[in-house]
């Protein structure tokens, strides 16, 4: 019965973020700090990772292609859509749902055990609003940018671990990266993107924003977080795949 | 001037107010006293809004507070000012963005407007050169003024205190218990002040409510209080050996 207790307070607090903000000019300019913090800061960790997908997809790929009717350029065409369709969204969405989302529920969670949240209600201010509204139009904003970035450094990266290893030839793979290009897996994974920024951000806020205790609390509230994020970026992964490809 | 007329509220099964009534009085300090888990801080979060009362109604000035939704109460809201146990200061923030804050939000005074305004309010408690520092780098006396100037940034018509003293020494507690005398006379304010710090009882008790397992066990002021024959204020106000040795 607890999972209709949280569904409902779920709801009801994704309700009370789209209040009538006090001021647009604030909201606007929390929405650019949150995309510095949720997006900028992840920009690293999100290349460091996509170089080495790509460059193991690669491999991988070269190391199971042993038929040699199949042409070499299928492992560019395999590393571009695998990185596409899948490993650039919902890996990197799944990475963000830990660092992104046990910040996001963490900051939220000890503002709301040091009575910051309530020192924002009894000033009057929406703090649902104030706190989490940003992070989430930032967030749906931010991350498919991220997810771009990671699709062509890790399609780079496959090409340069292709080229250092010596298994396929530059021309083999940027002829495999481009052969039947669908624009629409674009597409796709922009939506599977948003869908997964729109989860970690509410989630993540929820379990901070609905934090009760202190220090033990907040850390508890923060692994909730990210393991509901995760477990519903992977549910969800399925359910928009079957839906838009099937 | 706050007026609570029976107010009960429980959490589940456990009712923690019973029928409390009381009036707060205008340009006065008054506090709420009580034993641990008597029900002072509840009262407290009541009458700001954090909790919703399950009877009876809150008054702010013949408002009925209590009945109102969240849109009608956002002016009564907005002359409210609140000194929160941990201070509650914004970590992000630096003392003067944390002061300015509720003028940013709130009001629509040009930059230099709210400059003046969080200088007066800092220098008013005693805080003239801290403007650039973050909480984390000030001491909990400290904290507890930024929260006072943050507090009484809007203007407040009626000041709320959670454990003003809480966590500092006797000597910081004083001037605290000082500054809100003053500023409760000078903004003529309705101040109402949670505590267990008899220093304060002593000094600022001009009203003061006691309660006992969630009920209005006993009012008076500093003077009456050490008199009142009443067993339970008797055992909350002489707890302490300094208490005692007075009484003797």
């Amino acid at each position: 019965m607890k999972i209709f207790f949280h569904l409902g307070r779920y709801w009801l607090f994704m309700a009370s973020l789209f209040g009538k903000p006090e001021k647009f000019s604030i909201y606007r300019r929390r929405v650019l700090e949150e995309m510095e913090s949720i997006g900028v800061s992840s920009l690293g960790i999100v290349t460091l990772i996509s170089v080495f997908m790509g460059a193991v997809i690669t491999i991988q790929t070269v190391y199971n292609l042993v038929n040699p009717l199949v042409p070499l350029y299928v492992v560019g065409l395999v590393a571009r859509d695998t990185m596409i369709i899948e490993f650039s969204p919902t890996i990197i969405m799944l990475v963000l749902a830990g660092k992104v989302g046990s910040s996001i529920a963490s900051e939220i969670g000890t503002m709301r055990v040091t009575e910051q949240i309530d020192a924002l209600e009894i000033m009057g201010i929406n703090s649902s609003g104030y706190l989490v509204f940003p992070k989430m139009i930032a967030a749906i904003f931010i991350a498919p940018f991220l997810v771009l970035i990671s699709m062509f450094v890790g399609i780079a990266g496959g090409w340069v671990a292709g080229e250092l290893s010596g298994v396929i030839p530059t021309t083999d793979y940027i002829k495999g990266i481009q052969y039947q290009f669908l624009p629409f897996n674009v597409t796709f994974a922009m939506i599977k993107t948003v869908v997964f920024a729109y989860l970690i951000t509410s989630i993540s806020s929820y379990q901070g924003f609905y934090t009760d205790g202190g220090a033990l609390e907040v850390g508890q509230s923060s692994t909730r977080a990210v393991v509901y994020s995760s477990v519903l970026i992977l549910i969800f992964d399925y359910i928009i795949t079957q839906l838009i490809l099937i | 001037m706050i007026e609570v007329k029976n107010v009960s509220k429980g959490f589940g099964e456990k009712q923690i107010l019973k029928n409390v009534s009381h009036r707060f009085e205008k340009g006065k300090v008054n506090l709420i006293i009580g034993g641990s888990g008597s029900g002072k801080t509840v009262l407290v979060k009541c009458m700001v809004g954090l909790f919703e009362v399950d009877s009876g109604r809150i008054e702010y000035d013949g408002r009925n507070f209590s009945e109102m939704n969240f849109k009608e109460r956002k002016p009564i809201r907005q002359e409210i000012g609140m000194l929160f146990q941990g201070s509650a200061l914004f970590d992000s923030m630096t003392v003067e963005q944390n002061v300015m804050f509720p003028l940013t939000m709130l009001s629509d005074l040009s930059h230099q407007e709210k400059i003046d305004r969080v200088n007066f309010c800092l220098q008013r408690v005693n805080l003239p050169s801290s403007h650039k520092l973050f909480p984390a780098e000030i001491s909990g006396g400290m904290k507890k003024r930024v929260a006072i100037a943050r507090a009484i940034a809007m203007n407040p018509k009626y000041l709320f205190c959670d454990e003003p003293n809480s966590g500092l020494d006797p000597k910081t507690s004083i001037v605290i218990d000082e500054l809100i005398i003053e500023i409760t006379d000078e903004f003529q304010m309705t101040t109402i002040i949670n505590t267990h710090d008899m220093n304060s009882v002593i000094t600022m008790g001009y009203n003061i409510l006691f309660i006992h397992k969630g009920e209005k066990w006993w009012s008076g002021n500093e003077q009456e209080i050490l008199k009142s024959g009443n067993p339970e204020v008797d055992e909350f106000i002489f707890a302490s050996k300094i208490m005692q040795h007075l009484k003797k």
